[in-house]
């Protein structure tokens, strides 16, 4: 918490940045992830005129009600926020897209749309709130349950996960990020960051259930995924209206810049790792799920291909904004088109 | 040489070409069309196709009508036989004293040589063999023999043939030239080796004023250009699809940019029919005019999307032209059987606004005014048309532009909830039932709700308690009298000496004129109705309370129409009766007054039987 006067650039204190108090059970790794989305917001000094905050059904699907109050909200249907969004963004491009979705949600009946969003590289920052099962719905295993990951009844799941990172990264998803609820020195940046990315920015988070999935043989338990949480590099973000400063030592550092001017600054841990090779993160990923670990941080990277809106083509005024004059053609358009079918 | 014949019928023939899908025959009935359109002759055309891309069967009919009835009529005068395949069938199609043009070459069962016709033999495939190289070409040419042998046998003005020809294949001399030759080598075969047997014949007229031949899909495109609409997202069905590309055609020619080319608008071929509705949803939320076109099966899976831009009060504009279900049914049939599932689609308790344009200038004008309606009332709107408005030919009188500026409803700015000092997305502050609304990026600290799909009270807070929910229901529900106040009204055609009403809407507009005329010549007058919307508005209820007996004719198995009508009208229930047709071609005029005459008949057996 910021101290009572401590304000950011906007003059606006972490405060701003709230939404109505939590109603998820104590514990629940989602409510961690909304302080780290305050916390990111917040120092970054975002505007919270510009954001509309998007989501499906599920515990995870309502926290933003838990942040951003200044901020426009959608709570859409189960599993199709990617395409609400989508629509949202193409109206009006000026918006700032921030998603949160579960494991169910996207994976599950929502996988559809979570691959034809990533396809269109819309701009938005898209977070899933990962915790292997159906929270609202008691506790189901969701599609990221781990292969031989046990339910709370001692029920195994046999069937293969779906890496929603890995398969992003086949899709073309040009910012994916995995983190855990628990890190906040590494969730924060990361967040920051895919603000500053101009395109679908993934973040699959693994937020435990204390409710339905943090007992002993769950892979998404608080314990096990601290114990396995492996990260690729130590990251910094520092925003556009900062200057980066080249003070470390040669090879130990790799710094991504982003279209608008900020940068993320990737520190090397125990060995090398290139989050722009698209080959060795799908490598990295299945070497992971082969060691049972959970490998975090930004995992792949690519700032040079367009969004959608740049794709369709279309004006730099939001759509909602055109005129009437210029969205009704004139009484003479008509009459020459009428024309032409005598 | 041509013999004199005894009786001429001018101006009035069914004509029918059966061809093979693909083979291109689409250029040909459209030059006929458009010939017969063109010397001031009311007409109509109708494809009748197979879900097919190449090789099965595909009717085209063109009625030509000098009273103006060019709806469908079952029974055929004149067969263009190009199809080996349903030859036989075809044969037996045409009505005694009709024609049947088919090839010379083949081998005829004596079983379908048919005495009561005049038969045409014309060489087709020798003619081209013989003038055509290309031998990929000839297929497509052989149409080109069969428009000459059509225009010479019925008399079809040499210009406007020509000036027909010309436009069809705009611009590109070469290929007129080569159509041309086998329009000329069908005219000049009959010239040379038929005797003109049979009565019909065309002559110029002056009926069609200063009509357009356009489809209902392109006209509803239109509609959506003109209403303002920048965000499109579908997904393809027949027979929507070809209203989204042509509204993208549309836009594309009249949205850019001109200054940078760019786009004012946004397409999206979406991965489904959920998530085109999404978008759509999406867009709408944001403050974009928005719009999704479908057919039946669309629609289903839309269902869940519907109930949240309702429950959630979210404007969108969805076109559905139905085709034959359930489920895949008959894709390229015609049908009015979604009429019950729309207006209620999506669980829980919903009624939608729905628009049934009968005419493709309504395809036009409900076109655009239904984002004023959308947006006015914050839901979603349907435009229910169906194949056969969609994908047909019709004549119109030109479209009218719209008569007031778009209505983009209730939307409140920064300053304005600064003025009003607060803002509540649900409340009813001017009774109409209808709140206002915020768009997001609206930079006030107030402006901001939460849309969500689960309760909500006037300032769009969760809520699970009871009397929240029944107060929006019951908001909902006014909401929906507010919809009957700003809906187009039905149309009514009277007749001071009608012992009956006629209800019916949309397409089955088409063939109403002929059947009442129908009607009158069996001593049955009748007063006509036509629905245009739901919810119905007052003149619908006034309209059966004139009549003892009040038929609904519609497309659909069920009586989809009069069920709603008997909802909506409990105490009216019994006044109502019905005709329906659903083999999946349009219903025809003759189908329709037979029905009305036979339950007349057996309603006077009734009432004299006791
Ligand atoms: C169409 C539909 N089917 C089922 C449901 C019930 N449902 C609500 S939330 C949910 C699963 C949520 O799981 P997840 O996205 O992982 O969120 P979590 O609660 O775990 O955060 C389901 C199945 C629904 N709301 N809609
Ligand atoms: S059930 Fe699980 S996911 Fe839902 S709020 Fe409780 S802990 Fe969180
Ligand atoms: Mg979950």
């Amino acid at each position: 918490m910021a101290e009572v006067g401590t304000v950011n650039r906007l003059g606006f204190n972490r405060q701003e940045y709230t939404g109505s108090p939590s109603t998820l059970c104590n514990g629940c790794g989602h409510d961690s992830i909304t302080n780290h989305i305050i916390t990111a917001l917040y120092e970054i000094g975002a505007d919270p005129y510009t954001f509309a905050k998007m989501s499906g059904i599920g515990c995870s699907s309502k926290t933003p009600a838990y942040f951003l109050s200044k901020s426009h909200g959608f709570n859409a249907v189960h599993g199709r926020m990617p395409s609400v969004s989508t629509g949202a963004k193409l109206a009006n491009h000026e918006l700032t897209m921030l998603a949160v979705s579960g494991d169910g949600d996207t994976a599950s009946i929502g996988i559809g749309q979570f691959c034809h969003l990533i396809r269109r590289n819309v701009r938005m920052i898209y977070v899933i709130e990962n915790n292997g099962v159906y929270g609202l719905t008691k506790g189901q295993f969701s599609a990221t349950a781990d292969t031989g990951s046990k339910q709370k009844d001692g029920t195994i799941n046999e069937l293969e996960t779906i890496d929603c990172c890995e398969l992003a990264i086949t899709l073309g998803c040009t910012f994916v990020a995995r983190s855990f609820s628990g890190d906040k020195k590494q969730m924060v940046p990361l967040l920051k960051a895919a603000m500053s990315h101009d395109g679908t920015a993934l973040l699959d988070v693994i937020s435990p259930c204390v409710t339905f999935n943090d007992h002993e043989g769950s892979s998404k338990s608080y314990a096990h995924v601290r114990e396995t949480d492996t990260p690729l590099h130590e990251i910094g973000y520092v925003p556009s209206y900062e200057e980066t400063v080249a003070d470390y030592a040669e090879g130990s550092e790799t710094d991504i810049r982003f279209p608008d001017g900020s940068t993320i600054r990737l520190k090397k841990l125990d060995h090398d790792y290139n989050p722009k090779n698209k080959v060795e993160a799908v490598a990295m990923l299945e070497e992971s799920r082969k060691k049972g670990i959970l490998t975090t941080g930004l995992i792949f990277v690519d700032t040079a291909r367009k969004d959608f809106n740049a794709t369709l083509h279309m004006v730099d005024t939001p759509l909602i904004r055109l005129s009437d004059a210029e969205l009704r053609p004139s009484r003479e358009t008509l009459s020459r088109i009428v024309e032409s079918y005598r | 040489m041509i013999e004199a014949v005894r009786r001429t019928v001018v101006n009035d023939m069914t004509i029918q070409v059966a061809t093979v899908n693909g083979s291109g025959s689409q250029s040909a009935n459209n030059i006929l069309l458009k010939s017969f359109f063109r010397m001031g002759i009311p007409v109509g055309g109708k494809n009748l196709f197979p879900s097919n891309i190449q090789g099965l069967p595909t009717w085209y009919t063109i009625r030509v009508n000098h009273r103006g009835y060019v709806g469908r009529k079952a029974q055929l005068d004149f067969l263009v036989a190009m199809n080996p395949n349903t030859a036989k069938e075809d044969y037996h199609q045409v009505v005694p004293g009709g024609v049947i043009i088919c090839d010379s070459e083949w081998t005829i069962d004596p079983a379908d040589r048919r005495d009561d016709v005049a038969w045409y033999p014309v060489p087709f495939a020798q003619l081209c063999k013989d003038n055509v190289e290309n031998a990929k070409l000839r297929r497509l040419l052989t149409n080109m023999i069969y428009v000459g042998v059509v225009a010479e046998l019925l008399g079809i003005d040499n210009e406007i043939l020509d000036a027909a020809l010309r436009d069809q294949f705009a611009s590109k001399a070469k290929v007129v030239e080569s159509n041309r030759k086998m329009i000329e080598l069908g005219k000049d075969f009959v010239r040379k080796n038929l005797a003109k047997k049979d009565p019909f014949r065309v002559e110029k007229m002056n009926a069609n004023g200063n009509k357009i031949l356009i489809d209902g899909n392109s006209a509803s495109a239109l509609g959506c250009v003109f209403g303002g609409c920048t965000v499109v997202a579908w997904y393809p069905i027949t027979p929507s699809s070809s209203l989204p590309e042509s509204v993208i055609d549309f836009l594309n020619q009249h949205r850019k940019d001109e200054a940078t080319g760019k786009n004012r608008f946004a397409v999206v071929q979406a991965e489904d029919e959920i998530a085109a509705l999404g978008m759509v949803i999406g867009a709408g939320w944001a403050g974009a005019r928005a719009m999704t076109s479908t057919s039946g099966p669309g629609i289903s899976l839309m269902s869940e999307f519907v109930g949240l831009g309702y429950f959630a009060e979210i404007p969108a504009v969805i076109f559905d032209v139905q085709r034959v279900g359930p489920s895949t049914g008959l894709p390229t049939r015609t049908a009015q059987g979604d009429v019950l599932k729309v207006v209620t689609l999506s669980h829980g308790d919903t009624k939608h606004v729905a628009l049934f344009p009968g005419s493709v200038q309504e395809c036009f004008e409900m076109g655009w005014r239904a984002f004023d309606l959308a947006d006015r009332l914050q839901t979603p709107v349907f435009v229910l048309t169906d194949l056969d408005l969609g994908m047909n030919n019709w004549m119109a009188d030109p479209f009218e532009y719209p008569d007031k500026p778009l209505d983009r409803g209730k939307v409140l700015d920064a300053d304005a909830i600064k003025r009003l000092g607060k803002f509540e997305r649900y409340r009813d502050v001017d009774g109409d039932a209808v709140g206002w609304r915020t768009l997001p990026g609206t930079r006030h600290p107030a402006a901001a709700y939460f849309t969500r799909g689960s309760g909500h009270n006037e300032k769009a807070l969760y809520t699970e308690r009871g009397d929240d929910y029944v107060h929006l229901m019951d908001r909902l529900a006014r909401k929906h009298q507010t919809a009957a106040q700003l809906v187009p009204a039905p149309v009514e055609s009277s007749d001071s000496g009608a012992q009956i009403g006629v209800i019916a809407y949309g397409s089955t507009d088409s063939p109403m004129a002929e059947c009442r005329d129908q009607l009158r010549e069996k001593g049955i007058r009748s007063s006509y109705l036509r629905i245009r919307a739901f919810p119905f508005t007052r003149a619908v209820r006034a309209f059966i309370e004139k009549f003892e007996r009040i038929y609904v004719i519609e497309q659909n198995r069920d009586g989809q129409m009069l069920a709603l009508l008997r909802i909506e009208y409990p105490e009216l229930a019994t006044r109502l009766r019905s005709v329906r047709h659903y083999d999946g071609l349009p219903i025809d005029a003759r189908f329709m007054s037979d029905h009305v005459i036979e339950q007349e008949h057996s309603s006077k057996k009734e009432l004299i039987h006791g």
